[in-house]
């Protein structure tokens, strides 16, 4: 008997294509009906599906990470005797009608957020959407953008090569019909129109949204206030306009810090792992913290407490596709140097592909900044709303620096730190600045010893 | 907000008092509450598992609000008329809809499922608050029949922010319209916290039409019945209209198509997992009313009975002729519609 083919359905209203996440089967495995085969992510979500066979798991259509087109077969199920539902033509035909409307909600988003960790099964991997020029697909001679036609004739146009583009559309207010393509095909084959360059990358962006470039944009342009850049403004105006914030800043050798990083990134612990100097300053911050736990604080207005929490969520400021978040480390402080680099890379690369979970950024009890990657010396951060200290941290680059009398070129790095000066006094901040300081200076021991 | 909530049920299984209102239910009625709820979340776990088989477009769960669906469904009178929203499957039940016939719009096979006066329940209503003056007008129809009869329309906490509602409202007000506002404050629409939508609890809106508004627990079964009789009654009666707001949870995804995780936190969940509408009810049976397991286990094989049934009669629905969408617009043809289908037949063609 042959096996049944779950083929991967289309799980969102007008989705294409879903990475697979987890097997939760394996061959030879005997499944009941609606048991959980695998875990999928589309643009929209990440679901489970459930086996719409009962039988004996007799193959798997790819590995975790592959993208699957719907339709595309997923699973094979051996069924039992009495036999198995048929799959009807739903899972089929979803992948050729684009995206149709959306019964209950809002549909797919036409720039649906790509993980840049996929990779499509079969393809070698290809880099981020972000920095990959567009396609040119219209000739010169027309305006961007699709041509206008139906879809059962963009396919009859594709299975017999006719480029849409080079077909005039009498129909409908232009629209190109059937018979178009048709006359296009009887037509003697025209050398092929001459194509664009490929568009320029949006020259810059506003908390993740584009703006286009100084050339191209209007006269004047209204960017709406919505998504990260909202929460953004949101936070940013609620700390700079409730909190009283002064910043202390401090200069320090880490060349001890670089030295470090490449000696561990030699060991097998850390093999595959990105340490970077953000991993050991995180350490320093959370090791400040125990020193003095008043910088880890709230200051609740309401109540009139200052609430002090010996715990550390330690936010990490993360600049991402779609504008500033700050995801949190939670109990930073239970963490040795090799699960916060695990630690840290989870959240960076959650930030990345946009799968930062609400919960990820509940709870920050302090905050670092890494500006050092924009090439900048230093910044003077606002403190995310509810946390009394943020660190931000320069650029670590070869400067003079004065060893007893010689002048000499070491790894400085410049740290700056605005606090809640409501009840932190310049006295602590300095303190615990000069502290991470220290710290960078000679990380072993501390590390060794907190 | 407690002091609000009308609660015969704690969600521990314990009976409480209040003032207002009393349990009428015996044991068998609250036996039948609780296999109504069981069926229904059966159900929805059934169309949800055929969604993410490819046999549904789309489901929208009602995992979390049986009670304030059986609750208020139960306590409608055969000649009342309903008005649903796109979640209200638990209220389609309770009107003798088959499941299967819930389903037909989400395989888009049909663009309703069943026939709205034989089971007095009208299709589901996808446009947010459009189904409200429908029952208004069909309550204020009651009214010049001279009918003991009530409209009950149920739609949601972002609903409750279209301007339909609130000219519903003061329409139902005006004319004293047998109608019962059933408000399932479910506290998200679609990724919108309720605290978006209002500033004050939303059953108080009613103060400002004049008249009364019911916060009751949505997850207390018994509570929500007899808060709709008694609202139910006093339509029929030529009380006019009241507001039940029903404070419940939507325990899963908005939709299908929805992934909730992105913005409630777990803690929420988890809190009102432990307000389930259905352990409550099953702890106070076993507890007060000596039902046994084996009762419990009768209804879980009747649930699963009916849920595969459900899935043969889904699986054997076959997509109608593309142009059966233009049937029903009118009573007769409409030259709008005959143009549509004639577009329908002549873009097939382009496809042959
Ligand atoms: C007029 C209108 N606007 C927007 C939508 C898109 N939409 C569908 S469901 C929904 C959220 C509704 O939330 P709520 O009323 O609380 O009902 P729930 O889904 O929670 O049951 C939205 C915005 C719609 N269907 N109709
Ligand atoms: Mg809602």
């Amino acid at each position: 008997m042959s096996p049944e083919v779950f083929h991967l359905p289309d799980v969102g209203e007008g989705l294409v294509e879903a990475e697979i996440v987890a097997w939760k089967v394996a061959i030879g495995d005997t499944i009941a009906l609606n048991q959980p085969l695998v875990d999928i992510e589309t643009a929209k979500a990440t679901v489970e599906l459930p086996s719409p066979y009962a039988g004996t798991v007799t193959a798997l259509h790819g590995a975790v990470g592959d993208v699957v087109e719907v339709g595309a077969p997923l699973v094979e199920v051996a069924t039992a005797l009495d036999g198995s539902a048929p799959l009807g033509e739903l899972a089929e035909t979803a992948a050729s009608t684009g995206r149709p409307a959306v019964l209950v909600g809002y549909g797919v988003a036409a720039d649906a957020p790509v993980a840049s960790r996929r990779r499509r099964r079969g393809a070698p991997d290809s880099p981020p959407a972000a920095v990959v020029p567009p396609t040119p697909v219209a000739p010169v001679s027309r305006v961007a953008g699709p041509v206008r036609t139906t879809p059962p004739v963009r396919l009859y146009a594709k299975q017999h090569g006719v480029d849409l583009a080079t077909v005039t559309g009498t129909g409908r207010e232009g629209i190109v019909t059937r018979a178009d393509v048709e006359r296009a095909l009887a037509r003697p084959a025209a050398p092929s129109a001459p194509r664009t360059a490929p568009a320029p990358a949006p020259a810059t962006s506003l908390a993740g949204r584009p703006v286009a470039s100084w050339s191209e944009g209007p006269l004047e342009e209204h960017i709406p206030v919505r998504g990260v850049l909202r929460s953004m403004a949101e936070a940013m105006t609620q700390s700079a306009f409730s909190t009283p914030q002064a910043a202390v800043w401090v200069r320090v050798d880490a060349t001890r810090t670089v030295e470090l990083l490449e000696s561990l990134r030699q060991r097998p612990a850390f093999a595959g792992s990105r340490l970077s100097p953000l991993a050991i300053v995180a350490m320093a911050v959370v090791d400040g913290a125990r020193r003095f736990p008043a910088i880890n604080s709230t200051f609740d207005a309401a109540a009139q407490e200052v609430v002090i929490r010996r715990r550390v969520n330690l936010g990490v400021a993360a600049a991402t596709p779609r504008g500033l978040i700050v995801p949190n480390v939670k109990a930073a402080d239970t963490l040795g140097l090799t699960e916060m680099t695990a630690a840290l890379s989870a959240l960076v690369d959650a930030a990345r592909a946009g799968t930062t979970t609400p919960e990820a950024m509940l709870h920050t009890t302090i905050t670092i900044t890494n500006v050092g990657p924009f090439a900048v010396d230093g910044a003077v951060p606002i403190l995310p709303p509810g946390t009394s200290a943020i660190l931000a941290v320069g650029q670590v680059a070869r400067r003079p620096w004065v060893v007893g009398d010689a002048v000499v070129p070491r790894h400085t790095v410049d740290l700056s730190m605005a606090f809640d000066h409501r009840h932190v006094d310049g006295a602590l901040a300095s303190a615990f600045i000069a502290h991470v300081g220290r710290f960078l200076e000679d990380p072993a021991p501390a590390l060794i010893a907190p | 907000m407690a002091d609000e909530l009308v609660q015969l049920l704690s969600p521990e299984g314990q009976r409480v008092d209040h003032p207002d209102y009393e349990c009428s239910l015996d044991d068998t009625a609250i036996l039948g509450l609780y296999r109504d709820m069981v069926i229904v979340r059966r159900i929805c776990n059934e169309a949800t598992a055929l969604q993410r088989q490819g046999q549904l477009a789309l489901w929208a769960p009602v995992q979390g609000q049986e009670a304030a669906q059986i609750g208020s469904g139960r306590a409608l009178a055969p000649g009342d008329f309903v008005f649903p929203s796109y979640r209200e499957h638990g209220v389609a039940w309770t009107r003798g809809i088959p499941p299967a016939d819930m389903l037909r719009i989400f395989r888009a096979t049909e663009t309703g499922g069943w026939d709205p006066q034989r089971y007095h329940c009208n299709l589901p209503t996808i446009v947010l608050g459009d189904q409200v003056p429908h029952a208004v007008g069909y309550a204020m129809g009651i009214q010049r029949d001279g009918a003991e009869e009530a409209a009950m329309v149920f739609f949601g906490d972002g609903a409750s922010s279209q301007g339909d509602v609130m000219e519903s409202f003061v329409w139902a007000a005006s004319f004293m319209a047998p109608v019962v506002f059933v408000l399932q404050n479910n506290q998200w629409a679609i990724s919108e916290p309720t605290s978006l939508q209002t500033k004050i609890p939303l059953y108080r809106r009613a103060d400002g039409f004049g008249f009364p508004g019911v916060r009751v627990d949505g997850n207390d079964v018994l509570a929500v019945y007899e808060v709709s009789r008694r609202a139910l009654e006093r339509a029929r009666e030529g009380g006019g209209p009241t507001l039940i707001e029903a404070y419940t949870y939507r325990m899963g995804a908005h939709t299908t198509s929805d992934d909730p995780t992105r913005y409630r936190v777990d803690a929420e969940v988890e809190v009102w997992r432990h307000r389930d509408p259905i352990e409550r009810v099953k702890a106070l049976l076993a507890r007060e009313h000596a039902v046994r397991s084996s009762t419990f286990e009768e209804v879980a094989a009747e649930a699963e009975a009916i849920a595969q049934a459900l899935r043969a009669d889904v699986l054997a629905m076959d997509a109608p002729p593309a142009t059966d969408m233009f049937d029903d617009v009118y009573a007769e043809p409409h030259p709008w519609t005959e143009a549509g289908r004639a577009e329908v037949l002549a873009f097939a063609e382009e496809a042959r």
